[in-house]
C-alpha cells in the first residue's frame, strides 16, 4: 500500500500556500515534514486527511487507510481516560484498547477523567487513539507538543513498531524524533505570491 | 476551473449566458449595460409613479388609497422575485463555482430586504383606511413577515463569517433550505388563517381585479421597478467583485510578507 | 453510530445540567404567562396549547448551540470527520441525542405544566401527541442551523435569528393540532403536515447539515 502524492497544490483560505508536491510514501516508511511555522504544513495533513479540497493535483490513497491526528486531541473531559478511548475504537470497529494503553503508558491512569490529566498525559491519550483506529497510514500534525522526554520516547517506540507492523507515517514536527525517516522540507514549495498564475485559482484566472 | 468543466462548457449552447458569470466579463458587460438600464428605470418609474399618482381618478371605495398600490404591489412582487433570484444565483454558485453567482446574491439581499420592508409598510399604510388596522395577522402579510426574517438571517450570516467563500457556501446552503421552509410556511400560514388581503392583484385575467386606468401605470412601475433592482444588483455585484479583488490581493500581500 | 450517540448522552448525563436547564427554562416560561395575562382559568385554558408549545420550542433553542460547538472547540469534530462514520449519520445522532436530552424531556413534562395553564381533559394527551411528532423537527433544524454557525465566535445569537423562522411550519401544525385536539375537533390535517415536516426534516436535513459542516471544517 501506498500514499502518493502528485502536483499536490494545497490553500489556505482561498490563497495557495503549497504547490506541486511530489511524494510517495509506502508502508514501512516514516516521512518528516519540516518547514518553518506558516509554512503550510497543517494546511498539506488536512488536505491528505480529506478535511479541505485540494487546490490542484492528486492524491493517490487506498480506502480507509488513514489516521489523522490533529493539534487537538478531541478529547472529552468529563469521560475517563478508557472511556474516551473505547468511543474511537467503536467508531473505527476496533475493540481492543489495552495495547494502545500500555503503549503509552496510560494503564493506571485509566479511569481517571481526562479533565484531571496534565497536558502531557492528555496528548499522550490524543496518541493512544491513533492505535485504536487501525489504520495504516498515520497524518500527525506536531504530535510530541506538550510531551516531556520519556513521552516523546514512548512515542518514537509507537512509531516504530507501528511501522515495523506494516504502518506508515506521515509527522510534521520541528524537534529530532531519532527515527530513521526521510525528511521532506516544504519550503521549495511554497506558493510565489508574485507568480499567482502557477496554481491560478478560478477567481485569480477570472482577472488576470 | 478544471479542464473537464470547461470543455463542458464550450459545448454549452448557453455559453452567451456563463459570459456573465466571468467577473472580467461581468465587469465589461455590466459596464456597458448600466446606463441602459439606470436609462430604463428613469423613463418607466419616473412617468409611471406621475401618472399613478397624479393623473389616475380616485376609485370609489378605495379613495386617493388606491394610489399606494403604484409602490406596493412592484415592491411586493420584487421582494419574492429578489429572494428567488439569489436561489437562483445560489445555486449556480455551488454547483459551477462561478464567484459572480454568490456575489450578486450577496448583492441582491439588501436590495430585496429593502423591497419588502416597503411591501410592508405601504401596505400597513393602505390597510389602516381600508381595514381599519395597521396591521393584521393576514396570511400574505404574515408571509411577507417571515420573508423578512429569512432576508434578515441570510444577511446576518453573510456579516458574520470572515472568509469569503465559506460564506458563499453557507449562506448559499441557507438560501436553499430557506427557500423550502418559506414555502411551507406560505402553506402553513394559509391554513392558520384565511385572511382579508384580496387576491393577487396581478393575474393573467388582471383585468378583472384591477380596472384599465389603473393597470397601464401599474405596467409601467412594474417595468420600472425590474429595472431599478436589475441596476442596483448591477452596481452592487460591482462593487462586492471589487472588494473580492481587494480581499485577495491583501492575502497575496499578506503572504508576500510572511 | 451508537458509540456516538452513547458518548453524547453520556456527556449530557456528566455535564449535569442536559436535561434539567432545558425543563427548567420551560417550566419558568409556562409560570410567567399567567402573571402576564392574567389568572382567569379560561383565558389561560385558551392559549395553554399554544403558550406550551412556544415554551418548548424556546426551550429547545437553548441548547441547540452544544449540539456540534463542543466538538468544534476540542477536535472531536475534525476527527469524526476522518472517521469512517459519514457526516450525514453522525448529524442524525447528534440531532437524537438532542432530541433524547431536550425534546423527550419537554414532550415528558408538557402535559404536567399543562395544569398550571388550566387545561381541561383532552388537552394534555393532545400536547403530548403533537410535541411528540414535533419535536423532532426542532431538534433536526435546530442541528441544521448548528452545523451553519459552528465554526462562529459569536453564532449562538445568530443561530438563533437562523432557526426561529425555520421553525413557523413546525410551530403552526403543532400548535394548531394541540389546541384542535384539546377542543375536541378535528385533528388529522394538522397532524399529518407536522409528522409530514418532522419526516422530510429528518430525510433531507441531515444532507444539509453535513455539507454545513464540511464547509466549516475546511
Amino acid at each position: 500500500m501506498e500514499l502518493t502524492v502528485e502536483g499536490l497544490s494545497v490553500a489556505r483560505g482561498g490563497m495557495p500556500v503549497l504547490e506541486g508536491l511530489t511524494f510517495t510514501l509506502t508502508t514501512g516508511n516514516i516521512l518528516i515534514l519540516r518547514g518553518p511555522n506558516g509554512s503550510g504544513k497543517t494546511t498539506l495533513l488536512r488536505t491528505l486527511a480529506g478535511l479541505q479540497p485540494p487546490l490542484a493535483g492528486r492524491i493517490g490513497l487506498p480506502p480507509e487507510a488513514i489516521a489523522y491526528g490533529a493539534h487537538a486531541d478531541g478529547l472529552k473531559a468529563t469521560l475517563s481516560v478508557a472511556e474516551n478511548l473505547t468511543f474511537w475504537a467503536r467508531v473505527y470497529g476496533t475493540t481492543d484498547i489495552e495495547p494502545a494503553l500500555a503503549q503509552f503508558n496510560l494503564k493506571g491512569l485509566r479511569n481517571r477523567a481526562a479533565h484531571s490529566l496534565s497536558a502531557g498525559q492528555k496528548r499522550r491519550l490524543g496518541l493512544a487513539r491513533l492505535l485504536v483506529t487501525g489504520r495504516r497510514f498515520w497524518l500527525l500534525d506536531e504530535p510530541t507538543v506538550s510531551l516531556d522526554q520519556a513521552s516523546v520516547g514512548l512515542f518514537a517506540d509507537a512509531v516504530r513498531s507501528h511501522v515495523a507492523g506494516g504502518g506508515a507515517a506521515l509527522i510534521a514536527t520541528h524537534i529530532d524524533l531519532g527515527l530513521a525517516a526521510e525528511t521532506l522540507d516544504v519550503a521549495p514549495f511554497r506558493a510565489d505570491p508574485d507568480r499567482p498564475t502557477r496554481t491560478p485559482t478560478a477567481f485569480d484566472e477570472a482577472f488576470t | 476551473m478544471t479542464k473537464m468543466e470547461r470543455t463542458k462548457q464550450s459545448r454549452d449552447a448557453w455559453n452567451w449566458l456563463w459570459e456573465w458569470a466571468n467577473p472580467v466579463k461581468f465587469m465589461h458587460l455590466t459596464g456597458k449595460a448600466l446606463p441602459w438600464v439606470v436609462g430604463l428605470t428613469l423613463v418607466t418609474l419616473i412617468p409611471g409613479l406621475i401618472w399613478g399618482f397624479f393623473f389616475t381618478p380616485e376609485a370609489d371605495k378605495f379613495g386617493s388609497s388606491v394610489k399606494i398600490i403604484y409602490v406596493h404591489v412592484p415592491s411586493a412582487m420584487m421582494a419574492i422575485n429578489a429572494w428567488a433570484m439569489m436561489l437562483v444565483a445560489s445555486l449556480i454558485w455551488l454547483v459551477r463555482r462561478h464567484h459572480v453567482g454568490a456575489l450578486a446574491a450577496k448583492a441582491a439581499a439588501p436590495v430585496g430586504v429593502v423591497f419588502t420592508v416597503i411591501a410592508l409598510l405601504t401596505g400597513a399604510i393602505w390597510g389602516q383606511p381600508m381595514w381599519g388596522t395597521w396591521w393584521a395577522w393576514d396570511p400574505r402579510l404574515t408571509s411577507f413577515l417571515i420573508l423578512f426574517l429569512f432576508y434578515l438571517g441570510y444577511m446576518a450570516l453573510w456579516a458574520a463569517i470572515d472568509d469569503p467563500d465559506t460564506a458563499a457556501d453557507l449562506t448559499s446552503v441557507l438560501a436553499i433550505v430557506g427557500s423550502v421552509f418559506a414555502v411551507l410556511s406560505r402553506y402553513a400560514v394559509n391554513f392558520w388563517n384565511q385572511g382579508l388581503h384580496q387576491g393577487a392583484s396581478l393575474s393573467l385575467d388582471a383585468e378583472e381585479n384591477v380596472a384599465d386606468v389603473y393597470w397601464q401605470p401599474l405596467v409601467l412601475t412594474l417595468v420600472g421597478i425590474v429595472a431599478l433592482f436589475v441596476a442596483l444588483v448591477f452596481i452592487r455585484t460591482r462593487t462586492q467583485l471589487r472588494r473580492r479583488r481587494l480581499h485577495a490581493l491583501e492575502l497575496r500581500e499578506r503572504m508576500a510578507d510572511a | 453510530m451508537i458509540a456516538l450517540l452513547v458518548r453524547d448522552l453520556r456527556l449530557a448525563v456528566r455535564a449535569g445540567g442536559g436535561f434539567g436547564l432545558g425543563l427548567a427554562f420551560f417550566l419558568i416560561v409556562t409560570v410567567l404567562v399567567p402573571f402576564a395575562v392574567g389568572p382567569e382559568g379560561e383565558t389561560l385554558a385558551r392559549i395553554a396549547p399554544g403558550i406550551l408549545w412556544v415554551g418548548a420550542l424556546l426551550a429547545c433553542l437553548l441548547s441547540l448551540d452544544r449540539i456540534f460547538q463542543l466538538d468544534f472547540e476540542d477536535g472531536s469534530l475534525d476527527l469524526l470527520a476522518t472517521a469512517p462514520l459519514p457526516m450525514e449519520g453522525a448529524v442524525v445522532v447528534k440531532a437524537l441525542a438532542h432530541w433524547l436530552t431536550t425534546g423527550l424531556p419537554l414532550t415528558l413534562a408538557a402535559p404536567v405544566f399543562g395544569i398550571l395553564m388550566n387545561m381541561q381533559a383532552p388537552g394534555h394527551w393532545w400536547i403530548f401527541v403533537t410535541l411528540l411528532i414535533g419535536t423532532p423537527a426542532l431538534s433536526m433544524i435546530g442541528a441544521f442551523g448548528a452545523a451553519l454557525t459552528v465554526g462562529l465566535k459569536r453564532g449562538g445569537l445568530l443561530l438563533s435569528l437562523l432557526v426561529l423562522p425555520l421553525y413557523v411550519p413546525t410551530l403552526i401544525f403543532g400548535a394548531e393540532a394541540a389546541t384542535r385536539g384539546g377542543a375536541g375537533m378535528a385533528v388529522t390535517t394538522p397532524i399529518l403536515m407536522l409528522a409530514g415536516i418532522t419526516a422530510g426534516v429528518v430525510a433531507f436535513l441531515p444532507f444539509a447539515a453535513a455539507a454545513a459542516i464540511r464547509i466549516n471544517i475546511r
